[in-house]
């Protein structure tokens, strides 16, 4: 009896360690900043235990009873958190923060009741002296194998969702086993509810790889008409009625309705001023979006694409709808398409190009700051024909200012005279762009026909910063310090916040 | 801790045992090669039925060992003009000059095979912030407080990340999880090590200066080497287990040994010799070092380009391949036998003067009439061995894990290795592959000879099945992505720098070296740094000039 009861010390000890390690983990995935999740989650989590050891107290009556309600109550609320948590996330139902807090809190009671409960049950047969050196050292044994177990298997192998259901399983088989042991015809009613809540989390086990299906499907607000995972990004394309978005790792990179006003101040204003442009190359844009624009220029003779992802070309050249958004211009007989890291192309690669489109992602972290570096740019531009110009798309000059005057910075540290401009895409908000070259761009004088946006009209309109976008001071972005990714990334947190 | 080591230690223990112990019924391996440094060559030095030399050349200086010791006494050398210049000639045991700061190559990258990075050089090492101006790393003079880097060289973000508890944290001093206390320990540590950073002596000598020669003798730093890191920790008061494990973790990476048995001198060297770092806690330190896919290789091919740019094209300065294995002194010089294991044949080298830049420990195998008390000094020289690791990966690196995006360099705490560093970090790419991982282990939990055994004796298979298990932990399907895994050992690695290492009588003995034969390793300093290996380079060419009247300015 006694040392039934221990095992089943161990394994609501490890079920309770469970439950916070993955609420931690968790919070520190899905909210970032993972040293104050992780350290907010268990502060709570033990203040939380430390309350209902001391409610423990008010417990009295049928202890037993009261130890397997205990325990089916922390299975079934322990155990479909993190799937609710992960819900509730994705539906962005409600302050997740309090959702959060709630739930560890409530969590953190039951499993404070469980180990004063166990020790008066078995202190009618224990001394005291060695009730409670068993009970604790059984305990923090079971907290050592779940740390152990948690980042080695759980968590890559499990994931959250599943770990928490597991140990919900574990807590409610404790229940039936306490049942057993005890075997009290008082309690059959409580079999049944055993059974119940194992069958529960057991469902919730089948059903965790759907739920999370579903989960991202609320991320989007729209119906998902594509979803793969490549080994670079996840990809993925919505449709609500005309309105087709494609996300790369969850960030908007298009909207149907308004991408024509992106990818026209990306590629026109530059390359309109070069009636002479020739050879043109495209790094990132692998939508082929701004390659569709670029085929306007009937003197153009060779579009050269150049996009780390071959899922991404491959989509936009074969899917009929996506086809019609870029005009099916990847399968034009002008565009190469070469799929390699934008840097390593270049640096194998010899040759000018009259016209460069650098289309990359915005610097979100040290990878992607690579390419907005002292050191990239000079690497293109020994790929600059004489007279070549290079256009860079450069985050939002009004939610990013001093990011997007970095990288007008970098760009002259590097040795190119510059131009920079912006232009409002309701989707995305007012977007930069840099021109750059040998010498200073000139404005075009006129247009291709059938443009949507742009005039030659309102073109030095785009050039002119209102003075909550006009230039501030900046450093350059060289590649040892990458003070761009951190100003991004201060500045765009300011932003969505 | 000592639990966690325990349990660590069985784990690791008994995956080995299972291994070696029964037909292991895991997925199939990468191909790759078994290597390292040329033992087979090595272990020929200590027979003594070598063919009798039948060419007998002169030369007024002769080097032994093209390592980075060697390359620097070659190089200051050729920073004189002729006739100034004394002719040399350079003789490596290898097929490839480097030692420790070897790189390999492949489709995928160059990868270093050894070292593989140089912290921004303090003032006083002035030899190599020269040679770094003279490779154009460094702009501007030389001598001020903070020259300009190049910043391809200078190491990119992120620099360092740790894998702990699951996920990884940026910086290798564990933070995420760790007690407040522990952490307010942390920062008093780091203190310390700031204050003895700036400490100098009534001489204004630096209390840890690198080259070490330069540092203070002052009794209050110097009995610091009569303990053990870790007895220094617990006679300060260091407790805290997250400490303990990063100041091992450092001594493991940098020493090859166990911080129970390093010199607290040594332990503390590390910390506060570097002034090129920022205050080490939480101040970001990205621009703290020098590094290149190949290591520290792409200094070995600038000594090797900015010497054989001195010299005449016929001069043939470096010889490969060649094992020195008798030496001897008489009135007028010295006299050197090599065996040339290509050509099956000896040669009688006649030097003026003799710059040893080998390992000590072949001396007394090969010397005739090394005195007693040089042969005892030497022999006091424990060496650390090494495994280094190049595993090709033909796609990016799975991370299931959350946590901080791939480093330079990534530590995993529960491995009893020392992680790894990323070929590629210093290109510009967007995705963290293809590209090859440079895997480091030091066998620091045994005592050298059992673990140079073990090093030796484990076949491939064994070896690659605990790396690969090891970097799974955090990198899941990793196996599947590795092409090729070679590994490399070194037997004698680098000395060990033991409590006493730092004795007065024993830097005497050898930076006097033996007569014309003079000594440049770094087992001189007792451990194995870039800048102590250029120095000891530099001294002894500087001294071999000055005898001949021909030194008109110093680097030392």
């Amino acid at each position: 009896m006694q040392h039934a009861l221990l095992v089943s010390v161990f394994v609501i000890a490890s079920c309770g360690l469970a439950y916070e390690l993955v609420a931690a983990a968790l919070a520190s995935y899905l909210l970032g900043d993972s040293i104050t999740q992780f350290s907010t989650v268990i502060g709570a989590y033990l203040f939380a235990m430390g309350l209902g050891s001391w409610l423990s107290r008010h417990i009295d009556g049928d202890l037993v009873r009261r130890f397997v309600q205990i325990e089916l109550a922390v299975g079934v609320l322990g155990g479909f958190a993190p799937m609710g948590l992960f819900l509730a996330f994705a539906s962005q139902t409600g302050p997740f923060r309090v959702l959060l807090y709630f739930a560890v809190l409530v969590v953190g009671v039951l499993v404070g009741l469980e180990i004063p409960l166990v020790m008066r049950i078995l202190k009618r047969e224990v001394r005291f002296k060695d009730l409670v050196s068993r009970v604790l050292a059984v305990d923090y044994l079971g907290a050592l194998a779940v740390s152990l177990l948690f980042p080695i298997l759980l968590a890559p192998y499990l994931g959250m969702m599943r770990t928490g259901l597991l140990f919900g399983v574990l807590n409610a088989g404790v229940a039936l086993y306490a049942l057993r042991l005890f075997g009290h015809r008082r309690l059959t009613g409580l079999y049944g509810m055993a059974i119940v809540c194992i069958g529960l989390l057991l469902g919730g086990f089948a059903v965790a790889g759907k739920v999370s299906d579903i989960a991202e499907s609320w991320l989007y607000a729209d119906t998902i008409i594509h979803a793969e995972s490549s080994p670079y990004q996840r990809i993925v394309v919505t449709r609500w009625r005309d309105d087709v978005r494609l996300f790369l790792n969850q960030n908007l990179q298009f909207s149907s309705q308004d991408e024509y006003r992106y990818h026209e101040a990306l590629v026109h204003p530059g390359l309109a001023a070069l009636p002479h442009a020739r050879k043109i190359l495209v790094l990132g844009g692998g939508d082929g979006l701004a390659v569709r624009e670029i085929l306007r220029y009937p003197q153009v003779e060779s579009i050269t694409l150049v996009d780390l992802d071959p899922a991404m070309t491959r989509l936009f050249s074969s899917a009929p709808l996506l086809k019609r958004l870029n005009g099916d211009a990847l399968n034009d007989a002008r565009v190469t398409i070469i799929n390699d890291d934008a840097a390593r192309w270049l640096e194998k690669h010899v040759g000018g190009f009259d016209f460069v489109v650098a289309d990359f992602p915005d610097p979100s972290n040290f990878a992607l700051g690579k390419l907005y570096s002292t050191g990239f740019y000079r690497l293109l531009k020994r790929h600059l024909a004489p007279g070549g110009r290079v256009v860079v798309q450069s985050t939002s000059p009004y939610y990013a200012r001093r990011a997007f005057w970095i990288i007008v910075t970098t760009l002259e540290a590097a040795g190119l005279k510059t131009a920079p401009y912006h232009a409002l895409v309701p989707s995305f908000g007012e977007w930069g762009y840099v021109l750059a070259g040998e010498d200073v761009p000139e404005m075009p004088i006129s247009y291709p026909e059938g443009l949507r946006f742009l005039t030659i009209e309102n073109t030095p309109d785009l050039f002119r910063f209102p003075a909550d976008m006009s230039r501030v001071p900046a450093e350059p972005n060289r590649l040892n310090d990458q003070g761009l990714v951190r100003t991004f990334e201060e500045e765009w947190k300011k932003a969505v916040h | 801790m000592q639990r966690r080591d325990f349990l660590a230690t069985c784990g690791i223990a008994g995956c080995a045992a299972v291994l070696t112990g029964c037909a292991p019924q895991t997925p199939s391996l990468p191909p790759g090669e078994l290597g390292g440094s040329d033992s087979g060559l090595g272990h020929r030095l200590r027979q003594t039925d070598f063919p009798p030399p039948t060419e007998t050349i002169d030369i007024p200086v002769l080097i032994v060992g093209a390592g980075v010791a060697g390359l620097s006494a070659a190089w200051r050398f050729c920073r004189e003009t002729l006739p100034a210049r004394p002719r040399f000639l350079v003789l490596e045991l290898e097929n490839k000059p480097g030692g420790n700061a070897r790189y390999g190559e492949n489709a995928i990258s160059r990868y270093p095979l050894g070292a593989h990075y140089l912290p921004l050089p303090n003032r006083e090492a002035r030899a190599v912030r020269a040679l770094l101006a003279e490779l154009g790393i460094l702009g501007g003079d030389p001598e001020t407080e903070t020259p300009e880097y190049d910043e391809r060289y200078l190491c990119h973000p992120l620099h360092e990340r740790l894998y702990r508890l699951g996920f990884w944290q940026e910086g290798i001093v564990p933070r995420l999880g760790v007690p407040l206390v522990e952490l307010a320990q942390q920062e008093r540590f780091f203190a310390r090590m700031a204050q003895w950073r700036d400490a100098r002596d009534a001489a204004s000598r630096r209390a840890f200066a690198l080259p070490m020669a330069y540092s203070s003798d002052a009794p209050e730093w110097t009995e610091l080497d009569r303990l053990s890191m870790r007895d220094w920790m617990a006679r300060e008061g260091f407790d805290a287990p997250s400490l303990h494990w990063y100041v091992n973790y450092v001594c493991r990476d940098d020493y090859g040994t166990d911080y129970r048995q390093v010199s607290a001198w040594a332990g503390i060297h590390y910390f506060a010799c570097r002034a090129g770092k920022g205050s080490a806690f939480g101040a970001k330190t990205d621009d703290g070092v020098l590094t290149a896919p190949e290591g520290n290789g792409w200094l070995v091919d600038g000594l090797h380009k900015l010497i054989t740019n001195a010299c005449l094209p016929d001069e043939g300065w470096l010889r490969t391949g060649q094992a020195v294995y008798a030496l001897r002194q008489n009135a007028v010089g010295c006299e050197v036998d090599v065996w040339n294991e290509a050509s099956q044949t000896s040669l009688r080298v006649h030097a003026g003067h003799v710059i040893w830049a080998a390992p000590l420990f072949l001396l007394p195998h090969l010397a005739s009439g090394l005195p007693d008390g040089l042969a005892e000094t030497i022999s006091t020289i424990t060496y650390a061995p090494w495994l280094v690791a190049n595993l090709t990966l033909d796609a990016p690196l799975p991370e299931p894990g959350a946590g901080a995006g791939i480093a330079w360099d990534n530590v995993l705490q529960d491995s009893r290795a020392l992680g790894y560093v990323v070929a590629t970090h210093q290109d510009i790419r967007l995705a963290s592959g293809p590209t090859v991982l440079t895997y480091y282990y030091a066998l620091s939990e045994y005592p050298p000879a059992a673990a140079r055994q073990m090093l030796l004796d484990m076949p491939y298979e064994g070896w690659a099945e605990i790396i690969l298990k090891d970097l799974s932990h955090a990198h899941g399907a990793l196996r599947n992505r590795v092409t090729h895994l070679d590994i490399f050992r070194y037997g004698h690695a680098m000395a060990r720098p033991l409590p006493g290492f730092r004795d007065e009588m024993r830097r005497m003995r050898l930076t006097a070296g033996w007569g014309k034969v003079r000594f440049a390793h770094a087992d001189v300093s007792g451990f194995s740094l870039f800048e102590e290996a250029n120095y000891h380079g530099v001294r002894v060419a500087e001294e071999i000039l000055a005898a001949h009247g021909h030194l008109r300015t110093r680097l030392i």
